[in-house]
């Protein structure tokens, strides 16, 4: 044992403080110089016309009354949102699934496995290989449809399909991920609620209705949030895929209208305006989810 | 960037109380015979369920089957109808063509550096603060790890102009450093689970520790660091992925081929050589893109699974 002169509590208390901000400092720092900094710089930018090589010139609100007649931005924030019809598709489609797995039989872990894989799969790969399996003539979409006997369309190039080609990868892409949590919120329903219910003669549809649904749904409600705060900043596969924005802008986003404008068109202050409204529309979504996730927390306690 | 990069979690428990399931009905299952018939029903239905999934699987599987059934086909194998699933002949060749075609290479070589070097270092700094914040006396301690969480609430594109701009200034466009750089500093997700899952281990193995005259660094490395290796390890595997497979913070930053990461050179093959209709090379230059990933994913699948289904249920 060490003889230690007792030091006064104060002191010892003094030095924990500095060895533990010390640790956070790290973080704390790239917080400031990598988040806070530059969402600072963004809002002074987006009053103001750049074209991040000179100096900004304040032009107060010109930027934003500037987004809300312009034709592309609009277009790019309708198309943003409807992609997010693949949002509940998916989600009906990871529970159903999510329900089968969670029965007690064989090579449901093989099962859990495939339906992972696109998730991990990088998603500039995973747009490129669709891109070539929405190909009009070869692609392997249209040779599944000939199969039944109906011609596909040439899924990138034509305005009313470009849309639900990128739905349906986005929601072949995300499948897993909802399903991986509802599987997990299921596991963990008590069985005598079950037991209960079918004592009580509850059909099957019953119980589903009244005690699956409603156990799984924080589950629900985390994933739509974090698949809208994802879904709204949808990029790569429109990047890859429709390199132009698509036919007549009708897959453009507004992540990628945002990077279009600032870096190929150099009209930094208006992109940081869009930019910031994208910003306020995620972070209002989360924001409301943080509270109802406390309200639901609360009222467990 | 994936809806991973937003931790807020839902309570497993119910919201609210569980509505009384159902009337009452008239009587439970009709007993005596039911028992046999209720396990053949059971079979069946675990039969017809797994034909389901089986069907189901195909779908997921088709496309990555295809993309390997496309990389080893002929240039003009790619056109022929009907469609062959198994090339012929097989062209392996396709696969060594890759390498000269375009900076693969070097690709893979960049995605190595700044995912290495960022997760290694960021898991690092990343335990340090959960160290801290889930086992240090300090002031302002709430207030700290609130403003750090509440950066997740931003997202990247709002940051990316500002950000490009600084870097520009000081000359690291089209250098590694401005994916590397903000990475090594830290990392709120891992923050936050780490410091989820010090929670549950005692403060007193830490006090005791410092009784017998520790410093905080070394409690942190032989305490903390081995009794947070299973969740830092599957954190660190997330975090590799998410940053080996990212795309827009790289193609904001590189334009060389000598510095592109891999990602930005298959979409450069992309773009290229469908120009040609060279698809079995576009094909072969994705699945090389995608096997590092796949690979490390199957071998700690548990890991990964079991931390993803917490994160999205706990916390």
């Amino acid at each position: 044992m060490t003889t230690i002169t007792r030091p006064r509590r104060s002191r010892l208390h003094r030095k924990e403080h500095q060895a533990a901000l010390l640790f956070v400092a790290i973080p704390v720092i790239g917080f400031l110089l990598f988040t806070l900094f530059p969402l600072l710089f963004s809002v002074y930018a987006s009053f103001t016309n750049w074209n991040g090589i000179s100096a900004p010139v304040f032009k107060g609100l010109d930027n934003y009354t500037k987004m809300f007649g312009d034709r592309y931005f609009l277009k790019s924030l309708w198309n943003t949102l409807f992609m997010m019809i693949g949002i509940p598709v998916g989600l009906v489609i990871s529970l159903a699934l999510a329900l089968a797995m969670n029965r007690k039989m064989r090579g449901t872990t093989f099962f859990r496995t495939v339906y992972y894989l696109p998730v991990i799969s990088s998603i500039a790969a995973v747009a490129i290989l669709w891109q070539w399996a929405f190909n009009g003539d070869f692609g392997l979409i249209n040779q599944g449809l000939g199969l039944i006997g109906i011609e596909g369309p040439n899924w990138l190039q034509d305005t009313s399909t470009v849309k639900p080609a990128l739905i349906i990868m986005a929601v072949w892409k995300g499948l897993g991920y909802s399903m991986l949590l509802y599987l997990a919120a299921l596991q963990s329903v008590p069985r005598y609620l079950y037991e209960a219910a079918s004592l009580d003669g509850a059909t099957a549809w019953q119980q589903f209705r009244h005690i699956t649904i409603p156990m799984v749904r924080p589950v629900t409600f985390f994933l739509i949030v974090t698949s809208i705060i994802g879904g709204s900043q949808i990029f790569v596969e429109i990047n890859i895929m429709t390199p132009t924005g698509g036919p007549e802008f009708e897959s453009a986003s507004i992540v990628w209208y945002i990077w279009q404008k600032a870096f190929d068109n150099l009209q930094m202050g208006y992109a940081s305006a869009m930019s910031v409204v994208l910003g306020l529309l995620v972070f209002t979504i989360t924001f409301i989810q943080f509270r109802l996730n406390r309200r639901n927390q609360f009222s467990i306690d | 960037m994936s809806a991973q990069n937003v931790i807020t979690t839902p309570p497993l428990e119910p919201a609210g109380a569980i509505p009384a399931a159902a009337g009452r009905g008239p009587s439970g299952p009709s007993r005596g015979s039911g028992q046999r018939s209720a396990k053949a029903g059971l079979k069946l239905g675990n039969l017809i369920t797994t034909l389901i999934l089986s069907v189901g699987a195909v779908i997921m599987i088709a496309p990555l089957a295809w993309t390997f059934s496309t990389s080893l086909k002929t240039k003009d194998g790619v056109f022929e109808l009907p469609p062959q699933w198994i090339p012929d002949p097989f062209v392996w060749e396709n696969y060594a063509r890759i390498w000269t075609a375009g900076p693969l290479l070097t690709g893979i070589q960049n995605s190595l550096i700044v995912a290495c070097s960022v997760t290694i270092i960021g898991s690092l700094t990343s335990a340090l603060a959960a160290f801290a914040f889930a086992k240090m006396r300090m002031p302002f301690k709430n207030v700290l790890f609130l403003g750090l969480l509440s950066g997740l609430m931003i997202p990247f594109p709002t940051l990316m102009i500002p950000q490009f701009t600084i870097f520009a200034s000081i000359g690291w466009v089209d250098t590694l450093l401005p994916l590397i750089v903000p990475g090594l500093f830290g990392n709120i997700i891992m923050i936050f689970f780490l410091r989820q899952f010090l929670n549950s281990i005692p403060d007193s193995i830490v006090e005791a520790a410092r009784i017998d005259g520790a410093s905080y660094l070394q409690i942190f490395w032989t305490l903390i660091m081995p009794a947070i290796r299973p969740a830092l390890a599957a954190q660190f595997i997330l975090w590799f992925m998410a940053v080996w497979n990212d795309y827009l913070a790289p193609i904001i930053y590189l334009n060389s081929p000598g510095t592109q990461t891999l990602q930005l050179v298959i979409a450069n093959f992309n773009a290229q050589y469908a120009i040609q209709t060279d698809y079995p090379l576009i094909m072969a230059a994705s699945f090389i893109a995608l096997l590092p990933v796949l690979i490390v994913f199957i071998v700690f699948q548990r890991q990964i699974i079991e931390s993803i289904a917490l994160s999205g249920s706990k916390g």
